[in-house]
């Protein structure tokens, strides 16, 4: 593989936590990675697609497929936005041979940003240095659709002054799910205090997650009960020196 | 009628007709391991005493007799017909009623008597089970509405498990109206999730192996 | 969602002795089935999932063939196979029966089917005595209330709460010790079993090339319910059937395992006719009602028909983060937790309670651990875009559709967007520190339910491609 990557930096990232997007940036050129952003990109779909809009989905699918169409390399700091493109765009267009067989391509293309590094780029350690205690929320969607569970651990396991402290119970949903959230606050909240718990039992000060969606549900519940800990993407983690 | 309209529902949801034939199903998935004998009943043992069961190695059938009568000394008992129990002296143990050919009669002892002693057609190494087939020799009810069960079973009848039983019986339904497998005394968690024994079944359950 | 479902949803969040018998109870089964499937004790656990992912899906794809079978082999050893369109047709025939034969009482096992066609009530109401004999079954049918869990029915009540119900129900002293209220159950039943004319079960599978019920347990009232009385009918849904006693080897290790972390439970029993010949005893007859009830509007659908392969084992139930918060109750239907967000929409149609696709989070946890690879989550999302369509039709919805709409052409025009994001950012509330309130106009709909809970993330001073071409 060429050493050409596109950024796909999701909706989220654009527009609420743009440090994370210059910071996968920067972890993936100091490996050597030309770096580009396709300009017209916005959204995977995601959210139309969990609510039931199927149509609305495709439309912004097609936008999807059309920006990245020349990209030999995406990569995403989100599992789940990986995984609607990787999983759910094949779902949209069983009936569109065409775009289906865009989306084939597509799906070869595209990476989460941990997996990226550690099954693309070959690389544990990216030279990080960050002394604290975290510990790491496995996002639903990225661990049970992705995989994701090791490659990030394996990272984080090479940065120095970094200490890696387990949740238990491990693997637990943070509540976000999307559109559930605001749907079903309370219950989304429930199943957030239940993660806080087991977060505040390993006494760590930082969260590390590769989905914003959950880290931005955690620290909102956080933060709503005055707690100190703070959430960080692993790509912030990365980047730091 | 209903029969006739949900088979034509079916048919018409999945794009079948009336006497298609049917292409094969996935291969039966059985591996029998290889486990020699006395590697078999140790871990049929350990199951058992981590149910709360009893397990018993006696080494002739007069052992197994004697172990049983020292069991039920001071109790009753029904046992089953079975011509093992019978070889082993069990059935004509002082205090122990068989020879019972009469449902009604079997079962008003059967609810009313302290222990139910049977024999049984196979035993489960990997899950320490009995398997009980209904036939004259054994009533269903005798291992299943006294309070206490003891089976003595000969070793060679013990299996390494559950595919190696659908392998010998591959239609027990051939055999018998009823198969039953034993793991265990009875047991419920039903309130507040706390374990209590012998709720409908034998809350004591012994087994005896022979040689 | 509904205002029933909502309220509900609420009282249990609020209940805290609740919460806490939820989440132990389904942890504890949790842990036993992570322990009984982990690779050392079940090196081939995928590949029995695999195995019985497809053996499903071809019994089901060819299920009147082997209903077919089925029937000509429980003739041949002696029974009688009666098909069933509904509840009705189930309660007809044994109202039927137990007229000619003179029956008044019925002992009956836990059967999740016999709940989803209100049985019981349509027994009693033509005068009939149908007793529950499951221990959790029997404290909540004295309690009048429906089953909490798949397998642990009364998993909400406390041995006080059982104590008051025995002493107001059965007229016995106050018992608070769980073993003796176990014997009181004991005795009571017992006296049924005995006495029982009818015995009536569910069946966990049904066998065709044997002409066989399976049947598992750890209390012995199945065993009872199916030995004891002279009769004996064994109700199940079609979905239930399996090609070979041998595919067994396969299925039993699964459900144990899968719903209670047992390796076998405590009695499995296989039963394929009335008593045979010589055999001393069982019942003289032996019937299998086989139930429709919607289970064939299901099979059309090629995408949720995996819906019928479920085994009924609960390990979705004690997987899934939202059923560990709102427990059985909350469901509008008899089938809780992530099996029954699924089925339920399916036959009782999306408008019933169309929320409930949409009371996931889409974790994943339930197709983890589901013994036949239901794709639970994919059903869930297809059944989200069934509830828009229906939506659609009945012009209801509009605004959110007008706002996903939005969303769309938003997302396809790229300048927009920025400018939108832009927008959004100049009236978001100043400053770098979490957002906690916004002012009234702005606190509505989705914003307001979000802040009900939590803080917002503010608003960066640029956005990621603003900073990008600042490079």
């Amino acid at each position: 593989m060429g050493n050409r990557v596109s950024l796909f930096v999701t909706c989220i990232v654009d527009q609420l936590f743009p440090k994370v997007g210059m910071d996968m940036a920067d972890v993936l050129e100091r490996l050597g990675y030309q770096v580009d952003f396709p300009e017209s990109q916005t959204c995977c779909g995601q959210p139309a697609f969990n609510s039931g809009y199927r149509d609305e989905a495709r439309t912004v699918a097609r936008h999807f497929l059309d920006t990245f169409e020349s990209s030999e390399c995406i990569v995403a700091p989100s599992g789940s936005c990986t995984s609607m493109v990787a999983h759910h765009y094949a779902e949209l267009f069983q009936k569109e041979p065409e775009t289906l067989a865009r989306v084939h391509s597509l799906q070869k293309r595209i990476w989460e940003f941990s997996t990226f590094l550690t099954e693309v780029a070959s690389v544990d350690d990216v030279g990080a240095h960050l002394d604290d205690v975290v510990t790491f929320h496995d996002s639903c969607h990225g661990l049970r659709e992705l995989g994701i569970k090791d490659g990030p651990r394996r990272l984080l396991a090479r940065v120095r002054g970094l200490e890696l402290r387990e949740m238990q119970p491990a693997e637990e949903c943070c509540g976000f799910g999307g559109t559930f959230a605001v749907k079903f606050a309370e219950l989304s909240c429930a199943m957030t205090r239940t993660k806080i718990e087991a977060i505040e039992r390993t006494g760590a000060n930082t969260v590390v997650g590769v989905d914003l969606s959950c880290l931005m549900q955690i620290q909102g519940a956080l933060s709503r009960a005055g707690s100190k800990v703070r959430t960080m993407h692993l790509a912030e983690v990365l980047a730091s020196r | 009628m209903s029969r006739d309209n949900i088979l034509h529902r079916i048919r018409t949801a999945v794009g079948r007709s009336a006497g298609q034939a049917v292409a094969d199903p996935p291969p039966v998935r059985i591996r029998i391991p290889d486990v020699a004998m006395e590697k078999r009943i140790a871990t049929m043992f350990e199951r058992i005493e981590a149910l709360s069961g009893r397990a018993h190695r006696a080494a002739t059938p007069e052992d197994a007799r004697a172990f049983v009568a020292a069991a039920i000394e001071g109790k009753s008992a029904v046992a089953s017909n079975a011509p093992f129990l019978a070889e082993c002296g069990i059935a004509t143990l002082p205090g122990v009623r068989s020879g019972i050919l009469d449902r009604e009669e079997l079962r008003g002892l059967c609810a009313t008597l302290d222990v139910g002693i049977t024999s049984a057609d196979y035993a489960l190494a990997d899950t320490g089970s009995l398997v009980m087939i209904a036939s004259p020799n054994e009533a269903r009810l005798i291992s299943l509405l006294p309070p206490s069960h003891i089976a003595v079973v000969p070793r060679d009848r013990i299996l390494t498990g559950l595919d190696e039983l659908f392998s010998i019986l591959p239609n027990p339904a051939e055999a018998t109206s009823s198969m039953v497998l034993i793991t265990g005394p009875s047991r419920t968690a039903d309130i507040e999730q706390i374990l209590v024994r012998g709720v409908h079944g034998p809350g004591q359950f012994t087994v005896v192996v022979v040689g | 969602m509904s205002v029933e479902f909502d309220r509900k949803i609420h009282n249990t969040l609020a209940d805290a002795d609740l919460q806490l018998a939820i989440y132990t109870a389904t942890a504890r089964l949790k842990d036993k089935r992570v322990e009984t499937t982990a690779p050392d004790a079940l090196p081939e656990y995928q590949e029995l999932r695999t195995q019985a992912h497809a053996v499903k899906k071809h019994t089901i794809e060819n299920l009147d063939y082997y209903l077919e079978e089925f029937e000509r082999n429980v003739e041949a050893h002696g029974g009688k196979v009666v098909y069933a369109k509904d509840g009705t047709e189930v309660s007809d025939f044994v109202l039927s029966l137990a007229k000619e034969r003179g029956a008044r009482l019925i002992v009956k096992s836990k059967s999740m089917t016999t709940e989803e066609v209100d049985l019981n009530e349509r027994l009693e109401h033509h005068g009939l005595e149908s007793v529950e004999t499951d221990l959790g079954e029997y404290i909540i049918q004295l309690a009048h209330e429906r089953p909490y869990h798949i397998v642990a029915p009364a998993l909400h009540m406390t041995r006080y709460q059982v104590a008051d119900l025995f002493t107001e129900r059965l007229k016995v002293p106050r018992e608070t010790v769980i073993e003796k209220q176990t014997a009181i159950a004991r005795k009571m039943l017992r006296q049924k079993f005995l006495a029982a004319d009818i015995g009536i079960s569910g069946a966990n599978f049904l066998v065709a090339g044997s002409g066989a019920v399976v049947l598992v347990e750890n209390e012995g009232n199945i065993r009872l319910t199916t030995s004891a009385p002279k009769i004996h009918i064994a109700i199940a849904g079609i979905e239930k059937m399996i090609p070979r006693a041998q595919d067994l080897a396969v299925f039993l290790k699964l459900l144990g395992r899968s719903g209670t972390g047992q390796l076998l439970t405590v009695y499995t029993s296989f039963l394929s006719g009335p008593r045979r010949g010589a055999e001393i005893d069982g019942p003289d007859e032996f019937y299998v009602v086989l139930l429709d009830n919607g289970r064939t509007r299901l099979l059309p659908d090629r995408g949720k028909r995996q819906s019928l392969y479920c085994i009924r084992c609960g390990a979705c139930l004690n997987a899934c983060p939202v059923y560990r918060k709102i427990g059985g109750h909350s469901f509008p239907w008899v089938y809780s937790g992530p099996i029954g967000a699924i089925i339920t929409p399916q036959f009782m149609g999306v408008s019933h309670e169309p929320a409930l696709p949409f009371a996931s989070s889409l974790c994943g946890a339930c197709a983890e651990v589901c013994p036949v690879k239901i794709d639970i989550p994919k059903v869930l999302l297809e059944l989200r875009s069934d509830v828009k369509k229906a939506e659609a039709r009945d012009q209801r919805g509009r605004l959110e559709k007008l706002a996903f709409r939005a969303f769309a052409w938003l997302m396809t025009h790229p300048r927009l967007y920025e400018m939108a994001g832009k927008l959004a950012a100049a009236v978001a509330p100043p400053g770098d520190g979490w957002i906690k309130s916004v002012p009234a106009p702005m606190n509505v709909g989705p914003l307001r339910a979000w802040l009900s809970q939590r803080d917002l993330p503010p608003a960066p001073a640029r956005s990621f491609r603003e900073m990008w071409r600042r490079r």
